[in-house]
Parts: C-alpha cells; structure tokens; sequence
C-alpha cells in the first residue's frame, strides 16, 4: 500500500523502513489512514468529527514509541488533521511525528497538523517533529504545525523540532503552558533555501512555581529565504525561562528574530539570546587550512551548525 | 626547505608590514621572534596562504607554492595553527579532528594526540568548539589539529599564549617529542626564551624586516643580552624576578 516514494518519505520523517514491529503507530497516506496499531498501553482512537485520532496513554507507560507519521505524495493533497494526545501521569514515553510531502505536480500539497498534549503528572517526554519536502512540481509544498501543550505538575517535555529541506511555507504555531515543577525543552532546527519562508511563533505561560522552559532555535536561511522566529516566554511564578535564537545568514536571505520576556513574579527568571550573522571569514579560513575549499568548508560550518 | 624571495607586504596607505624578505629556512625546528608588530604572524599567514603578498615569491621544497590557494597549500603539507584558536558552534572536536585528518572516527589517533596536549579523547571527543572551552583547552585543542595532521611543515602562532592551566613545561616538550617523532619542519613564532632555546635556527624579525638570521647558538645570546629601550622598568624588573622564580 505504500509505494516507493511514501517509503522514501517515511524514512526520512520517521526514520522507518517498515512498519514498526513494536509499538502502537498511526500512519496518514494521502489524507487517508494507511496503517494503524494500539496495544494495552497506547490506545489510538479515529476522530469521529474532523479528521484525526485520540491518542490515549495509560498512567505508567515507560519505554513505548509512538510513530504518527504523515506522508502526502500526490500532488494537491490539503488537509487539516486533529491530533490530541492524553499521557497519563508517571509515564516515559516518545513520539515520533513528522510530515514528509513529494509534490512533482502543478498543485500545492499542504498539511497542517494541530497537535494538542495533555502530560500527565510526573511524565516525561520526548517529541520528535520532522518536515521534510521533496519533488520537482511548481506545487508548493506547505506545512503550518499547531502545537498546544499542558505540562501538569512535574512533568519533563523534550521537542526537537527539523525542517532542513523542502518546505516552501511554514508557520509554526507553538504554546505552552507549565505547571508547578513542570519542564519544557525545545530544540529547533531549521534551514531554508531557495524562496522559502519559515516562521515559528512561540509562546510559554509558566505559571507554576519552580518550573523552568528552554527554547533554542538554531536556523540557517540562504538564498533568498525569509525566516522569522518570535519566541514569548511569560514567568507568572517563580520560575526559570531561557530563549535563543542563533542564525546563519548567507546569499540573500533575511532573518527576524524577535525574542520576547515578560514577568509579573518577582521570582521569575527569564533570559533572552539572539544572534544572527554571516559565518566568520576566519571560520573559514581555519578549515581551508586543514584542506578544505571554502564551498566544502561552509558546508561542514552548517552541518555542524544543525547538528 | 622553505624558501622566501623578495617578499613584501603593504596595506591599503602604502604601509609595510613585510618589507622585502628573503630567507631561506632550512633545519627542523625555525624559531621566528622579534617584537609585536614586528610581521611575525603576517608572514606565517603568507606562507600559508592566508595573506596574499604584495610581491615575492614562495617555494617548497623546490615548488613554486606563491599562487596557491589556502586550500592547496594545507594539501601541499602545511598546517598552521592560530594563535586565535576559531570556536565553531555545533562542530566538535571530534569533527574537526576527522576533517583535519580526512579520516573518520580515528579513536587512537585522536587519543594519541589529544594525550599529547594534555587533554582525554574519551572526555573531549565530544565537546562543541564553543564558548564552552576555555582558552586555554581551545589553544591545545588547536596544537593538538596540526599534530594530527602530520605535515611536512607546521606553523605555530605563539603557541604559548593562552595555555593558562596547563604547564609550559608540557608545550615544550610537545615541542620536542614533535622535533625527535617525526620529520615535518616546525616553525614557531615565539617571545618565549624557553621555545627559541629548541629552535636550530631563528630569525628575528623588526619593522617588517629579517634583522638576524642563523643558527641559535648565533642568534640567541645576542637576543637575550639586547635590552629594550623601550621597555617599561617596572614591568621589565617584574618579568625577570617571576623568570627566575
């Protein structure tokens, strides 16, 4: 059912080459539901009415993957898809999401996923996001994520978001909101080229004392890509918030970066960075004197970079 | 050999940095002194390739390297390290040992050098070249690249600045195991007495010109026995007690 190109796409958003053997997973082909599997702990449920699934984690889950992949690869496919996610308290758990299209027609293809988490108390968890586009049609390939996510209290969250390839539009939509003792990491990592455009809008209320937010954003933007990257932290309550942002600017490319704090508690600790800047000519220089050409040089400073 | 024709070097205003150089430095391990501003680390950067002359020429070992990118000069056999060690963000030390080396995951090559500086592959390997290292660690992680790659003529920027937490004693003998270890020709800008006193040869170098040029035995006491005019008495007297202690 799933030819060689929604493989080729699966591989890299999922890093799967078959169907998980373990594992509950929900596949999305085409708009439609290619392959689906639950099992005691992971209950994945059809949404009756819009498009999307329940996901559904039993308290105390520890070692369980969930891969939810979406893969579109026929030109004109455009789709909403709702998925919320209930953790229960005490779990350990990680999930592979992530969006691949191949668009070689003339129509767009574009999928927005709305993403809603509930951590139970005491979880953890690690979210990992891919977006990947490939295809020679002057279809566009377009994905705005919505990710809303409720730490309740204790509750560990690690997201690493990657775009490196491929995706002519994005907006990313994130909030957050952090119960006492809760902790949110967000590692993003983007690249665009070509005229590309990629925004990513965040915003985290910590309101629960002792809890503490990490975003960090490293980007590379070249040709004539625009990126933009607003990033809110709000400290309500004794907390802890740092916010980076760190871009690499090459060609013609532009870049915003606009990190921005708020703290109505006199105990809330909040930290902004942002960088954005050509790489070095003495970076450079450094490689090429290890025997490097400058184009094999710049190539390992990005790879790095996004490493 | 190495050898410098006619080398000068002006800025944009006319000014000289090199001022018609000809040397021709033959022995194992060259020491290159003289006083800041003196176009000690311009010239390592012409001879690697970084800095374009003005006019001159460059052979070695014979070959005419003058019009050779940065690039092909490292893959003639030069290595140079900075006296400014470069941080990457995202690149490792590892990284930066397999692109220095052209091989991969090269654990007892990267353990034997980065040993050699003093430092553990297995605790360095994968640290980001970033603002996370210290000076001092950035400086040997620096010797330690050049040492991996095993060229035939290495060019050291004053090595001894910024090694603040491990002894000079150990860059010495860095230096030293380099001079009986391998055949690669070293060549060292130094102020460091203790660095010239390993050299064979040394050349002095002032207002963009080579004043001296020989062997160290030539060289060296008259070096030592010159007193700067310039020199702060205070400092000077300051310097020579903590020498001496």
């Amino acid at each position: 059912m799933l030819d060689k190109i929604a493989m080729g796409l699966l591989h890299q958003v999922a890093e799967l080459d078959e169907l998980p053997a373990t594992g509950a997973f929900n596949i999305r082909l085409n708009g439609k539901t290619a392959a689906r599997s639950s099992n005691p702990n992971v209950q994945i449920i059809p949404k009756t009415d819009k498009p999307g699934i329940n996901i559904l984690i039993k308290p105390g889950t520890k070692n369980e993957t969930i891969h939810i992949p979406v893969v579109i690869s026929e030109s004109g496919v455009k789709e909403s898809v709702y998925n919320d996610f209930i953790i229960g308290e005490d779990c350990d758990i990680i999930i592979m999401a992530g969006c691949g299209i191949h668009n070689c027609g003339d129509e767009d293809s574009a999928h927005d996923g709305i993403h809603s988490f509930n951590i139970g108390k005491g979880s953890k968890v690690r979210y990992i996001e891919k977006h990947y586009g490939e295809g020679e049609g002057r279809g566009k390939r377009l994905m705005n994520p919505t990710t809303i996510v409720h730490l309740c209290e204790g509750a560990v969250v690690e997201m690493e978001n990657t775009q490196i390839s491929g995706v002519d539009d994005t907006v990313r939509k994130t909030t957050a909101t952090l119960d006492a003792g809760a902790t949110l990491i967000v590692h993003e990592k983007v690249m665009t080229t070509g005229t590309q455009r990629a925004v990513s809008d965040f915003v985290a209320d910590m309101n629960g004392e002792g809890c503490h937010c990490d975003i960090v954003s490293r980007t590379v933007a070249r040709d004539q890509s625009h990126q933009k990257f607003v990033s809110i932290l709000n400290g309500n309550a004794p907390c802890t918030g740092h916010t980076e942002c760190d871009s690499i600017l090459m060609d013609s490319a532009s870049v915003i970066a606009s990190p921005q704090l708020t703290a109505t508690c006199i105990d809330a600790s909040l930290i902004h960075e942002a960088a954005i800047g050509k790489i070095a000519g003495e970076q450079l220089i450094k490689l090429m004197t290890l025997g490097l050409t400058e184009e094999e040089a710049e190539e390992q400073i990005v790879n790095g970079f996004l490493q | 050999m190495l050898e410098l024709k006619h080398i000068s070097f002006e800025v944009d205003g006319g000014r000289e940095i090199l001022q018609d150089i000809n040397l021709t430095l033959d022995g194992h391990v060259i020491a290159l002194t003289g006083p800041n501003g003196g176009g000690k680390s311009t010239l390592a950067k012409v001879i690697a390739g970084i800095v374009k002359p003005t006019s001159g020429q460059i052979l070695l070992d014979g070959e005419d390297i003058t019009n050779l990118s940065i690039t092909e000069r490292a893959n003639h056999g030069i290595s140079y390290a900075f006296q400014q060690p470069v941080r990457f963000k995202g690149l490792r030390v590892k990284d930066l040992l397999d692109i220095a080396t052209g091989r991969t995951h090269d654990m007892s090559m990267a353990c034997r050098v980065l040993s050699e500086v003093g430092l553990c592959a297995r605790d360095y390997l994968d640290r980001e070249l970033n603002d996370s290292l210290s000076g001092g660690e950035m400086k040997r992680i620096e010797i330690a690249m050049t040492l991996a790659r095993g060229t035939k003529l290495n060019i050291f920027d004053e090595p001894e600045a910024g090694i603040d937490l491990w002894s000079f004693q150990s860059l010495i003998r860095v230096f030293e195991n380099m001079r009986e270890n391998t055949d690669g020709r070293i060549l060292i800008i130094s102020h460091q007495e203790r660095i010239l006193n390993i050299a064979d040869h040394i050349a002095y170098l002032r207002e963009g010109r080579v004043e001296k040029y020989g062997t160290r035995e030539e060289i060296l006491p008259g070096l030592l026995s010159t007193v700067d005019e310039t020199a702060c008495r205070v400092l000077t007297e300051k310097m020579e007690v903590k020498t001496n202690a």
